[in-house]
């Protein structure tokens, strides 16, 4: 046995790992334990010895088995190895960290990307280090919990407005001192309800209030906008858009966050900013994969066009049988499905899972206003008979595990 | 508006929250009394800010345990 002090530092951990074991004694399967023994493509895994749709990956555009995304990623492991063992800021920059960066400056059509180890990263660095004592964040009350996380860790003044609420965005603006520095924080899709932002009447209020804005682009990139830059440029704002932050781990189908800018003294950042700094950059088969796919996703016209195809379909199926959804139509590739309770949640995800469909379980803190939903992101690579076959299963367990879905709606 | 009316009407703010119907004074905690999460905190602290026309920064709020201490803050505040 190992013998604790007498205050045992987990234990204020103890109502929530109760709560669990609760669940577990009465037989449900744990919503956070679950393993993929194989994966076999984009929108297909093995959990449990059985073939499962995966519909909550957030893989919308299906990269993570492109040959060519992979085959740049074998050719770089074996000309660099298999890691950088060091920061960007030593000895872990190589040919292919700048590559990936000019890939995202492409991409993007700024001056400046610099690449981080995560998107949790990106905005925890970026968020503390643009912010200072003194100065002001204007964040919205839905955002991510690493734009939270980096506002604990900056010095600056945090300021909450209302969800989406341009008029509270100029409100709580207007309390603000003239003078001071302001960082106004937006999405361009809420990862939880998957409702995108009114940014051209948001960025414009921050604007008038003298602040600069970021934004969080990680579940826009590659089917929003003419370019796929996001909610940023198909709202047509990308010139007042002061930071772009983004991910690798979604349409681009690896590893990774990054910041995108024109700012002219954007590059002191690398110098400053202490996730950058502090953390081993990214291993050489990340950043060449993720600046093939990048690339690949300056041109993937019809795979934009499947996945909103699948999103709208998935959409309407859901709302013809009755389940309410967070947007009343379908605003992103994330369609969440509102559940009464955290027990019903429960059951529906272990009952679709039983039926071969995989979606992510959510609930409070991580949702808005004590929120339980299943959460599903689309990917350009469904097929017909996959979405067809996921709107069976959500029927056939909300009918086995009894939901009135009328009442609901 | 006097101390004693910026706590009364604070309580009036913290009721609809209130399910359990938790007695109020000086030193009731948010987290350990009322047992309110960080986003139902926050969401009251948007309400305080507006009853007043004030900025309760998010990073102030670790001090601010009780019922008292943030009445306190927005008398400070409000003047």
């Amino acid at each position: 046995m190992i013998d604790l002090p007498k205050h045992d530092l987990l234990a204020k951990f103890d109502a929530v790992a109760g709560e669990r074991q609760a669940y577990l004694d009465a037989g449900g399967r744990d919503p956070v334990g679950v393993v993929m023994s194989e994966v076999l493509s984009p929108t297909r895994a093995i959990i449990a010895g059985r073939e499962t749709i995966t519909m909550g990956t957030y893989n919308y555009m299906g990269m993570t088995f492109d040959p060519d995304v992979i085959a740049a990623g074998e050719a770089a492991m074996r000309e660099f190895g298999a890691g950088t063992t060091g920061s960007r800021a030593l000895n872990g920059t190589y040919a292919s960290h700048r590559a990936c960066e000019d890939a995202l400056k492409e991409f993007y059509g700024t001056r400046h990307a610099m690449v981080f180890s995560t998107g949790y990263q990106a905005n925890l660095g970026v968020v503390s280090t643009l912010a200072g004592r003194g100065d002001y964040v204007i964040l919205d009350a839905d955002s991510h919990a690493s734009i939270y996380d980096g506002c604990a860790m900056g010095n600056a003044d945090v300021v909450r407005f209302r969800h989406n609420s341009v008029e509270d965005l100029a409100k709580r603006l207007g309390r603000l001192p003239a003078a001071a520095g302001k960082l106004v924080i937006l999405e361009g899709v809420y990862s939880m309800l998957g409702d995108i932002a009114p940014l051209k009447e948001m960025v414009a209020v921050a604007r008038a209030h003298g602040a600069m804005v970021l934004v969080d682009e990680a579940h826009a990139m590659g089917f929003f906008g003419e370019h796929g830059r996001g909610v940023t440029e198909a709202a047509g704002v990308e010139a007042d858009v002061d930071f772009v932050i983004g991910t690798f781990s979604k349409s681009v189908g690896t590893v990774g966050g990054f910041c995108v800018s024109n700012h002219p003294k954007f590059e002191v950042l690398r110098l400053v900013c202490r996730p950058y700094v502090f953390t081993a950059s990214l291993p050489p088969a990340v950043v060449a994969s993720s600046a093939a796919s990048i690339r690949k996703l300056m041109h993937a016209p019809d795979k934009r066009r499947r996945l909103w195809e699948n999103t709208r379909a998935m959409h309407a199926g859901l709302r013809a049988r009755g389940f309410v959804l967070g947007t009343p139509t379908a605003e992103s590739a994330i369609i969440a499905v509102i559940m009464p309770d955290q027990a019903t949640t429960l059951a529906m995800w272990q009952a679709l899972l039983e039926r071969g469909v995989y979606v992510n379980f959510a609930r409070p803190p991580a949702t808005p206003t004590g929120v339980y939903l299943l959460r599903c992101s689309l990917c350009a690579e469904h097929s017909a008979d996959e979405i067809a076959t996921i709107l069976t299963a959500f029927e056939d367990a909300a009918a086995a595990i009894g939901i009135d879905r009328r009442a609901a709606a | 508006m006097t101390r004693d009316a910026i706590f009364a009407r604070i309580c009036e703010l913290i009721a609809p929250l209130n399910r359990k119907g938790v007695p109020l004074a000086e030193a009731t905690t948010f987290a350990g009394d009322l047992e309110m999460d960080s986003l139902t905190v926050m969401d009251l602290v948007a309400n305080i800010e507006d009853e007043w026309d004030i900025v309760l920064p998010l990073n102030m709020l670790p001090e601010l345990e009780t019922v008292g201490q943030v009445a306190d803050a927005v008398a400070k505040l409000a003047k």
